[in-house]
């Protein structure tokens, strides 16, 4: 099985340990994927406007390279590029008018018409792989480790693109499930982290990442799974001043999916760059045994 | 916030190009609240999601000109797949957004940002931000 699979530029820079140990994951399971030679930054966020399609360009280039590269699939493992990718994809496939304007513009490209299919790893692995053969393959099963999954907005919001139900969601749920983790539901699992108003309005977005993890810990969570780097920002790298700021903060192990489904399928933890986490991370693991103590 | 319905406040023009950006009628918002009720913003911001709709309908410049609410939303789609007009609310908070980007007023400005934090913002973080909030 080898699929097209974009990257995007937070992967490649400050969220390498979300890259790395997926690559590596995939691997373990014995899918090859395939980087696409050439690509652009996808935009992080789609366009609200009924009158901007320029901003359309980026993503449509990059899909557009895609089925150039002769895939029709594309994976993301960044949660924004995959927002973006999709809507921008669902955009070409059923507005017509807004279509010829774009394929236009872009004489230089060949023409696209939403031929591609944009996945997510998450997606990808519940409906092509599956759940079950990814729980035989785990080794070091997660036994014991009370994991609260966060799904934030962009896999669920909106509807059109939403790779589970927007309210309701399982899909990271079952996939900590398969890899042995004890699953600890919890309300704000898809409660936005704030996302770029980190910029525009960081007290705002510090207080309701501050709430979420709050609320994952009464709910009885050691750690919490995410699959976006800017959620891993506001809910992970934040929490100094969390800790600076509110008397009720505390430290709260964040990790990516895919760094716990690395180490699950017996992946050497290397990999996973843990230091790009915050300390307690790589400290959970050990004292679960999950990682030897010497590593 | 008491809410002052005049002829002279009205502004049909504003309500026609927010309609005209966004591509949202929210002419069909019956106040029911859901949107603020599921708004993770809603402590921040000093006009919930259903007033910025009702101002809105009345097309009240001066107090969509004033609220914060578009800066602060976070464009999450939590009160859009909520809302039972199926309005897209984001769509219409983009659109006040660019009523101002689009005079060149930027609303964050790169300069002040420490340089610390640029080495330490994710990407994403910084594409997106500039994306919402500057020209
Ligand atoms: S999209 Fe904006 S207004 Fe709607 S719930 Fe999210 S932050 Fe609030
Ligand atoms: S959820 Fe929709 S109908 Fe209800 S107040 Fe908000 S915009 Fe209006």
């Amino acid at each position: 099985m080898k699929l097209s699979y974009y990257p995007g530029c937070t992967l490649k820079t400050k969220a390498k340990n979300l890259e790395l140990s997926a690559l590596a994951a995939l691997k373990a399971l014995g899918i090859e994927v395939d980087e696409l030679e050439r690509w652009n930054c996808c935009g992080a966020v789609y366009s609200l406007a009924d009158d901007d399609l320029i901003h359309l360009v980026a993503p449509v280039r990059d899909l557009i390279r895609v089925k150039e590269s002769g895939h029709d699939t594309v994976m993301t493992l960044c949660s924004m590029c995959f927002n973006t990718l999709a809507r921008a994809n669902e955009l070409m496939k059923h507005d017509e008018e807004k279509r010829f304007t774009i394929n236009t513009f872009m004489d230089e490209e060949p023409d696209y018409a939403g031929e591609v299919k944009v996945v997510h790893f998450l997606d990808f692995i519940r409906d092509d792989y599956g759940f079950d053969k990814l729980k035989e393959k785990v080794i070091n099963p997660l036994t014991g480790l009370k994991v609260a999954p966060y799904y934030g907005c962009t896999l669920l919001r909106p509807r059109e693109v939403a790779i589970d139900k927007p309210d309701n969601p399982s899909v990271l749920h079952r996939f900590l499930e398969a890899l042995g983790a004890t699953v600890v539901d919890f309300p704000s699992s898809t409660t936005c982290c704030g996302t770029y108003q980190v910029l525009g309005a960081p007290e705002a977005s510090l207080r309701v990442s501050h709430e979420i993890l709050g609320d994952a810990v009464r709910h009885g969570t050691e750690a919490l799974a995410l699959t976006c780097p800017l959620c891993d920002y506001n809910l992970g790298r934040r929490q100094d001043k969390m800790l600076e700021k509110y008397d009720d903060a505390g430290e709260v192990p964040v990790y990516y999916f895919t760094q716990l489904m690395a180490i699950a399928l017996g992946v050497d933890p290397g990999i996973s760059h843990f230091e790009l986490n915050r300390k307690s991370a790589l400290e959970l693991l050990k004292a679960r045994n999950l990682i030897k103590a010497s590593a | 916030m008491p809410l002052f319905i005049s002829k002279r406040d009205t502004d049909d023009k504003l309500r026609r190009k927010v309609m005209e950006i966004s591509g949202q009628n929210f002419q069909t918002c019956f106040q029911c609240g859901t949107c603020s009720g599921s708004c993770p913003m809603a402590d921040h911001i000093t006009v919930i999601p259903r007033k910025i709709m009702a101002l809105l309908q009345l097309g009240n410049k001066k107090a969509l000109e004033e609220a914060n609410t578009p800066w602060i939303c976070a464009s999450c789609h939590t009160c859009m797949v909520r809302c039972p007009r199926g309005i897209d609310i984001p769509r219409v908070m983009e659109a006040l957004r660019l009523l101002k980007l689009r005079r060149n007023i930027d609303h964050v400005e790169l300069k002040k940002i420490k340089p610390e934090e640029v080495s330490d913002l994710p990407q994403i973080a910084m594409v997106s931000g500039f994306r919402k909030m500057t020209s």
